[in-house]
């Protein structure tokens, strides 16, 4: 399964050009809002005719500017989840559920109702009119209902945009089964909240401006610091796979990344399972000799690969611990003072409190 | 006081031509409601005008435009009178004249509702597979069913009470032609004749206040099952 866009579209003086992969598992579509995400994402789905260019999936054309080829929404066969959920507001949870069912090949592999309800817990729910739902329950009957229609491929547009914090606590489980389950249903995702994406994509592709200007897997992406104003300063930090040790009595837990180990606090998966840690590049410092007396815990011996100086006074120091990248953010003043420099080898401090349970998942 | 067989029959007729020209009217309209609504194309804005102009004629005038194109001399009439259809001088004709009359009002209650419907609910239903006739079928049918329900309601009563263009176009041949309004109009140009007037304007009002209750009935019923509560 690929997915293959490269498309010219304008509206008004917006103009979009856009060329990225979806391979398998979850690529990742971030932007800020106005950046074009939702265009792209409609002109896969058949519901936006870009002005030119293609879009193919697995070699079928679904859209060619050139031989005027446009493949409607119903024949695409790409499930689409919308940011406001558009149940169907005449129809029962059940029927909102099947709805799609009947329109997809019989031979076409893809959940049965019986699978889909106990993955996205929606048993109770089934006889339920879509007014009486919740906005977290919505989002799971939307999604269900996605991947009754046996599509190819999942689109979700911000799927957990329109939810609080703890509705999209209760959303992005059923995400990480979707990405990890025996489904293996490629998902193209929209978002403009870092820690979303961070959590759940394996590929990212960065668009601002109407153009990408970024793509690659996840872990390389989040730790170039070229990519940090388009995260934005605060929120930019690379993601690292981890594998938890142990859980010790004081609430710390243990985990092993390839440049060492770091105890953190919050850690819920069961010694041996594999997270992911995102170490927000604000929250790492540098010292050039091994530090004394700190109150921080984690300190790991780090190799500097890159230093990108950016506009404002800070800069984006790319480190290497073992096999894995980090990303730290200092001030320009400090890549004077240490004369921090590609090659050198020195000591990042991860401050213990930093990775938020939130953040932590696989 | 004893009401004339002449007002049962007229009220017969009116009822018979009222409910066959909605039923005939009703897909017509819904038709014509979803191209306005939801399609552009070369000669909307004068379909559009076509439809609601006998709102604005008068209906004598539409009247004798029908007599024109059907009337029994006319090519039109000709050919459909070869066919067995005879529409000018006829039920059939008050029956026509109904369905144009009441066709801008129908027209207008579902073009209304089928805007109202999200187009973001159909582009849902149209991911999942659906091909057009479904999702028409399945999502905006069903939520329409309200402004289908107020437009046959409103259709309905514009018909059991259309009387310039259907007397014009079929005359007021009792037994025949004559509808509840032209009977109406008949008696009270009879002396003595105010007394099978009024007979017929309390038939009038008994059939406007009931079809008023039963629409509200099943607007109710309608509106509970899709408000999605």
């Amino acid at each position: 399964m690929s997915l293959s866009v490269d498309i010219a579209h304008t509206f008004g003086d917006f103009s979009l050009q856009v060329t990225f992969q979806a391979e398998g598992g979850i690529t990742a579509l971030f932007g800020r809002s106005g950046a074009g995400k939702t265009s792209v994402i409609n002109a896969v789905a058949g519901l936006l005719r870009p002005d030119q260019g293609r879009i193919t999936l697995s070699g079928e054309t679904l859209f060619d500017g050139d031989t005027q080829t446009f493949l409607p929404s119903a024949k695409r066969r790409l499930g689409y989840v919308f940011q406001d959920a558009r149940l169907f507001p005449h129809l029962s949870v059940r029927d909102n559920l099947t709805f799609g069912s009947r329109y997809a090949p019989p031979t076409a592999p893809g959940p049965s109702l019986e699978d889909v309800l106990s993955l996205l817990g929606l048993r109770d729910l089934l006889d339920r009119a879509p007014g009486r739902l919740s906005g977290g329950e919505k989002q799971r009957v939307a999604l269900g209902r996605a991947l009754l229609s046996k599509p190819r491929m999942l689109l979700m547009d911000e799927p957990l945009a329109s939810l609080d914090a703890p509705r999209k606590q209760e959303i992005l489980p059923y995400l990480e089964r979707l990405r990890d389950g025996p489904l293996g249903l490629p998902i193209l995702y929209v978002s403009h909240a870092v820690d979303e994406v961070a959590r759940l994509a394996d590929t990212l592709v960065l668009l601002g401006n109407g153009r990408v200007q970024a793509q690659g897997p996840l872990y390389e992406v989040m730790a170039d610091p070229a990519a940090v104003p388009l995260l934005g300063v605060r929120e930019a930090g690379a993601v690292i796979e981890a594998e938890v040790i142990q859980h010790a009595a004081d609430g710390l837990s243990r985990l092993r990344i390839s440049g060492g180990d770091l105890l953190l606090p919050g850690v819920q998966a069961d010694p041996g399972a594999r997270v992911r840690l995102r170490v927000l590049a604000q929250d790492v410092m540098l010292s050039v000799k091994r530090p004394d007396g700190l109150s921080a815990v984690n300190i790991l011996p780090v190799k500097i690969e890159t230093v990108h100086q950016g506009e404002g006074p800070g800069a984006a120091i790319a480190l290497r611990a073992g096999q894995d990248r980090l990303l730290a953010r200092v001030t320009r003043r400090a890549v004077a003072e240490l004369q921090l420099a590609p090659g050198m080898g020195c000591f990042a401090i991860i401050k213990a409190t930093s990775v938020a349970p939130g953040s932590i998942g696989r | 006081m004893s009401i004339d067989a002449a007002a049962w029959d007229a009220l017969r007729l009116s009822l018979w031509v009222a409910c066959f020209a909605t039923l005939i009217a009703v897909p017509l309209a819904l038709w014509i409601a979803w191209l306005l609504a939801r399609r552009d194309f070369p000669g909307k804005a004068t379909l559009n005008a076509l439809v609601h102009l006998p709102l604005v004629l008068p209906p004598v005038v539409t009247g004798y435009l029908l007599l024109v194109a059907f009337g029994r001399n006319a090519p039109l009439g000709r050919a459909l009178d070869s066919l067995g259809l005879t529409l000018a001088f006829h039920w059939s004709g008050a029956v026509l004249a109904a369905i144009i009359m009441s066709f801008p009002l129908m027209v207008r209650a579902m073009r209304l509702a089928i805007e109202a419907v999200d187009p973001k609910l159909e582009e849902a239903a149209a991911t999942l597979g659906a091909p057009g006739w479904a999702v028409f079928g399945r999502v905006t049918l069903p939520l329409i069913q309200p402004g289908i329900l107020a437009g046959a309601v409103m259709g309905f009563a514009k018909a059991m009470g259309e009387f310039g263009a259907t007397i014009t176009f079929v005359a007021n041949i009792p037994g025949q032609t004559q509808t509840l309004p032209s009977a109406i109009w008949a008696a009270l140009q009879i002396p003595g004749g105010e007394g099978q007037a009024i007979a017929m304007v309390l038939m009038a009002c008994a059939v406007a206040v009931g079809a008023v209750a039963l629409s509200e009935a099943l607007a109710r019923r309608v509106a509970r099952r899709i408000s999605g509560a």
